[in-house]
This record gives structure tokens, sequence and C-alpha cells, in this order.
């Protein structure tokens, strides 16, 4: 195979993953600090989503999309912590389960409401719709920048937990919250630092993905439930396993869907692997999930509880 | 007697199931056979949230992926049917067989977590399901297949809606009365004592895993058979019976019942599906509304209906008599449900914050 349509592929993977790592952040912050688990996440995306497109199409102004979109789902997502989210940290993950469960089904019937099943329509930014050259591959320049921003935040992130006062209580508290508590910490509001933190980043994942994936109802949902996936390999309230699952998460599924049927067609009959392909395909990272939970339950890099 | 129709918990069920069971002669009266597969579907709905509720509510396994059993039963019956199949007892081996062993698969690698992983991981393997049905071309992929042979026992065909309401109202009984009896069978009581704290159990010499297994298997057969029955009545099988949207409604319809109580997924399928319907009366966007109401669910529910009825019960009986012989699933439900939050987790979060 053509070693550009393979660097095409890493690429287009590499960018998959860093938009996985953008929710993952804020989501298994949430989770390892709190244990609280919040489906509502992927609902932020579509907010941002919708933020970004709507904000764009009228200001003409990317810029000030993004902006828009990261605060716009930052507001919605305190105005959840403050009204029902806080209020069921002490609960079981099954109520968490059941409220953010309505949730989803309401923010995906306003939007539906509001705009319609039928998708938004989001241009790519003119000064990024050119193409850049890489290896005599045209890669879209947008696509890179996607790539840039999630890097840049992964980089911003490390710095954060490891050079700040709220990374260290960060990572006290995705240890042992207990003990960060009986120090006087109000975890309470760390935790609302955080799930603000996680709806941001959420936002900024919806605007940019706006112009490469369809901006509409229920968007949320495949994005959330990958990124649920990416969680549990890397390790619950783990960042850096965050960031390592996402790649792996978005290579993976990326690869296996271009190079899975190709492998199945040399092997197998035709019929059987034009059937067995895309199902194969699709159903990859789930078995890869499989695969690591069967030999390491808690993840590749489980935060070290003492 | 007496007592039984002095509690509330006991005679709303009761009364519920005798109402069903007249259903069908209403509906034919009234001339309005909707109503007949209408609540066909709430029965098909109650004993999916039934085999839910063994693996939820007395297991503690919060499954976000029952949907998969549901699915994998309907297509259980579509498959061979597509193949001129039509034998209801191959079609019910072939159910019981492959959710049986899917869920002996699924539980084997969930069950090495617990808490929120044991969610995500359920949600992904009903994920799995559902794209390989998405991608199964030759079966209709995305848009789903028609059922071409329905399930024929003895000259009975599932595919009659007569039949097939008789058929699902039995199984309903059928099921309610093994669970009141499983409930407190040896099993049952190892299970939700696994369930409040699984080192105790351990300790006292039982495998708290294999009975989860167990149970976590047992629902998932039982869960098939509704997806067997759902496919008959539908005469269609399609990949949305395995979306993730589909098990969060069960789980919804299991807790608004009443968690580890016999008769609580009954009332849940029964009000869930009732207030889907009412309120799609009034508008297409009824998600809009019931949302919100899951989350009001969320915020105040304990114990869900089946708990409303025993509070009923003291108030009419008062003390402790009424939740006396366990038959009517007690006080139990309720109980267990405020002092399991901060026992499950022991291990790693008994402290609260705020």
């Amino acid at each position: 195979m053509a070693a550009t349509l393979l660097l095409a592929q890493f690429l287009n993977g590499l960018q998959y993953g860093v938009l996985l790592f953008l929710l993952a952040a804020g989501l298994t912050l949430v989770f390892g600090i709190m244990s609280f688990v919040n489906l509502a996440h992927g609902s932020l995306y579509m907010v941002g989503a919708y933020a970004g497109a709507l904000i764009y199409g009228s200001s003409e102004s990317f810029a000030l999309a993004l902006l828009g979109a990261v605060v716009l789902s930052l507001v919605v997502g305190m105005v959840l912590e403050l009204t029902i989210v806080s209020r069921l940290y002490r609960r079981d993950h099954l109520d968490h389960v059941l409220a953010t469960f309505g949730l989803v089904m309401f923010f995906n019937e306003l939007v539906r409401i509001i705009w319609g099943p039928q998708p938004l329509f989001v241009q790519v930014p003119e000064a990024l719709s050119g193409t850049v050259t890489l290896f005599g591959l045209n890669y879209p320049a947008y696509r890179f920048a996607i790539i840039a921003v999630g890097l840049a935040v992964a980089v911003s992130a490390h710095l954060v937990i490891h050079k700040t006062r709220l990374g260290m209580l960060i990572r006290a508290g995705a240890q042992y919250p207990q003990m960060v508590s009986a120090l006087g910490v109000n975890i309470g509001l760390l935790n609302a630092v955080l799930f603000g933190l996680g709806a941001m980043l959420a936002g900024l994942a919806g605007a940019m993905a706006g112009p490469v994936l369809s901006v509409q109802s229920g968007m949320g949902e495949s994005v959330l439930i990958a990124t649920l996936v990416v969680i549990v390999i890397g390790g619950i309230g783990s960042i850096k396993g965050g960031l390592y699952a996402s790649l792996i998460v978005g290579l993976v599924d990326t690869f296996g869907r271009v190079l899975l049927p190709m492998w199945l067609r040399q092997v197998a009959e035709r019929s059987l692997a034009d059937a067995a392909g895309p199902a194969l395909a699709s159903m990859s990272v789930y078995l890869l999930m499989a695969v690591v939970l069967a030999l390491r339950p808690q993840g590749l890099f489980p935060v070290r509880r003492s | 007697m007496n007592s039984f129709l002095l509690r509330p918990s006991a005679f709303v069920p009761a009364a519920v199931a005798a109402a069903l069971a007249v259903v069908p002669f209403a509906a034919d009266a009234t001339g309005q056979p909707f109503w007949l597969s209408f609540f066909a579907r709430i029965l098909i709905y109650a004993i999916a949230a039934s085999a839910l509720n063994l693996a939820l509510g007395f297991g503690g396994l919060v499954s976000f992926g029952h949907a998969l059993f549901l699915g994998l039963g309907s297509y259980a019956v579509a498959l061979p049917a597509a193949h001129g199949v039509s034998d209801g007892w191959l079609h019910l081996l072939l159910v019981l067989g492959s959710c049986g062993l899917l869920a002996l698969l699924v539980g084997a690698i969930s069950l090495r977590t617990s808490g929120m992983s044991f969610i995500m991981i359920t949600l992904a393997f009903a994920q799995m399901g559902y794209f390989l049905f998405v991608s199964l071309k030759a079966y209709g992929g995305d848009d789903g297949m028609a059922v071409s042979a329905t399930s024929r026992f003895l000259g009975l065909d599932l595919g009659s809606a007569g039949p097939l309401y008789a058929v699902s109202w039995l199984v309903l009984l059928l099921l309610s009365w093994w669970m009141t009896r499983l409930r407190s069978s040896a099993f049952g009581m190892a299970l939700r004592g696994a369930r409040q704290n699984s080192r105790r159990v351990q300790a006292m010499g039982l495998q708290p895993q294999r009975i989860k297994l167990a149970a976590f298997v047992l629902s998932g057969m039982v869960c098939g058979v509704a997806g067997m029955l759902l496919a008959n009545m539908n005469a269609y099988v399609s990949p949305s019976t395995l979306a993730w949207t589909v098990s969060g409604e069960l789980i919804v319809m299991v807790v608004l019942g009443g968690m580890g109580t016999v008769y609580g997924p009954l009332l849940g399928a029964l009000v869930f599906l009732g207030l889907e319907e009412v309120l799609k009366g009034y508008t297409e966007h009824w998600m809009i509304v019931m949302g919100p109401l899951i989350v009001l669910m969320a915020l105040l529910g304990r114990g869900g209906l089946m708990g409303l009825l025993e509070r009923l019960d003291q108030l009419f009986v008062g003390g402790r008599d009424a939740a006396g012989d366990g038959v009517s699933a007690g006080n139990d439900g309720a109980a267990d449900k405020t002092a399991a939050p901060a026992e499950d987790q022991a291990g790693e979060a008994s402290w609260q914050p705020r």
C-alpha cells in the first residue's frame, strides 16, 4: 500500500484521537475525583458544536466562534453542576447514570425542536481552507489545526497538573480525595472547577469538530461512548492515560476501518470479507477495550491509589 | 386475606396483573386492536425489566448494556426465520443458548471490574453488538429486516396478536413467581448479600463473583426471551433494539418501579410506556418532558413506585407488620437502597464529600 495513504490515515487517526482527548480529559477527572458518571458530557460537546456553528455563521469569525462555544458550554456546564450534578455526588453511580441519561434526552430533543433533525453545515475557516504538503501528501490544513490544538491542550494540561497548586490538588484528589478534604481543601469547589474545565474542553472539541463532522442532534452520543472507552482503557482519573488511550483508540479505529477489510479480502473469500470486514472494523475499538480489560482491569495507566 | 387487601404493595400489582389479563377481551369488545399491541409491548418490556432487575436490583450490577440481550433475542428469531426455520422450540433454544453464552462471556470480562468501569464496559459490549448488526448488510443492516416466519409452538403461532399476548402475560406471571422464590432462596440471599457487601459474603465461604456471574447469565437469558417475544410481535427486527438508549430506558423502568422488588419492573414498564404514550399524544417531542422527569426521579426517588406503595402499607397497617412475609418484596428494596451506596464502595470511597 502506498505510504502516503498510510500517512493520511495516521493523521486522520491522530486528529480523531486528539478530539477524543479533549473530551476524555475533563471527564476522567470528574470520574476520578468525585466518581461521578457524566453521560451528559456529550451534550456539552453538542452545545459547543451548535454555539460554534451559529456564531461562526453570523459573525464570520472562527476565533469568536471558538470563544463563544467555550464560554457557552462553560455556562451550561456550571448551571448543570449547581442545579443537578452537585446534588448527586453523594449518591451511587446508578443515580448519576439516570440523571445524566435524562439530561441527554432533554438536550437532544431541545436541539431537535429548535434546529430540526437535519445537520447544520459548517464551512472550514478561510485561513485554514488550504492544504499542507507533508512528504508528498496534501493534507487539509484545518485537520492539522485540530491536531495542533489538541496537542497544545495536552501540553498545557500537563503543565497545569504538574506545575500549579490546582494541579497538585487534582493529583492528590485523584489518589485520595478523603485526605485532601481532611486537609481543609473545599473538594466540592475543586470538583466544580474541574467540571467547568471539562465543559469548556468539551465545548472546544465540539466547535473544532463542527467543520469536519456533522453538527446535529445526537452527535454527542457516539463520541461520548468512544470517550468512555478511552477512559476505561486509559485508567479512570488519569490524564496521561487519557491522552495515550485517546491516541490509541483514534489510530486503532481509523486503521481498523481501512486495513481490516483489506486484510480480510486477502485471506478470506470476497463475499465473506465484504460482509465481515465492516463489522469487524466498527467493533475493533470495543474488542481492544475487552482485551485490555481482560488483561488489566484497572486500565493501562491506573492512578495509584494509596 | 385481610392483610392482603390492607397492603397496597400486594394488591396493586395483583390488580395490575388482573387488569392486564382482561385487556384482550376489552380490546376485542371495543374494536381497538391498538390496545392489544400496546399492552403486549408493556408486558414484553416488563419481562425485560424484570430480567434486568435480577442483575441490577438483586445483584447490584449496574448493566448499561441489557439492550444487547433484547436485540440478540430478537435476531435469534429473525435470522433462522430468514432461512425458513419457524419451529418455536428451536427459536427458544437458540435464544437461550446465544444469550446465555454471550452473557457468560460479557459477564466474565465485565465482572473483573466494578462500579463505573462495569457500567461502561457493559455499555461498550452493547455498542459492539449494535455495530455488528448494523454492518450485517445481508440481513438488512441499518434498516433491519422482517421476520419472515414467526415462532410456532404445536400449532400456536406467536406471530398473531392474541396468542402472543397470552404467552407474554403467562411468561411474566411465571417470571414473577420465579423471582419471588428466587429472592428468598439461598441463591437470592447470597446474591443480595453480595450486593451489599461482597467481602462479608466471601468471608462466609461463598464465592460472590460466581454468584453475580450466574445472576448476570440468567438475567441475559430472560432478557433474550423478551427479545424473542418482541421480534414476534413486531414481525420485524432492527439494530435500534440494541441502541444504548434502550438499555437506559430499561434501567429507568427498573428504578422507577422499585429496584430489587418483584413487581417493581412491571409497574415501572407500565408507567414509563404509558407516560410515553400520553406525552406522544400531546407532542412528538415527548422526550423534552420525559428527560427532566427522569432527572427528577433520580434526584428525589428512593425505592420507586413499590417503595411508595410500601409506605402506604404502613399507613394502613402501621408499624412493621406491613412488610412481613417478603412476598411483596417487603421494605427490603427501600431499606437496602439507602444503605447500599456507602457499603458498596466501602473499599474505595466510604468517605462522603460535603
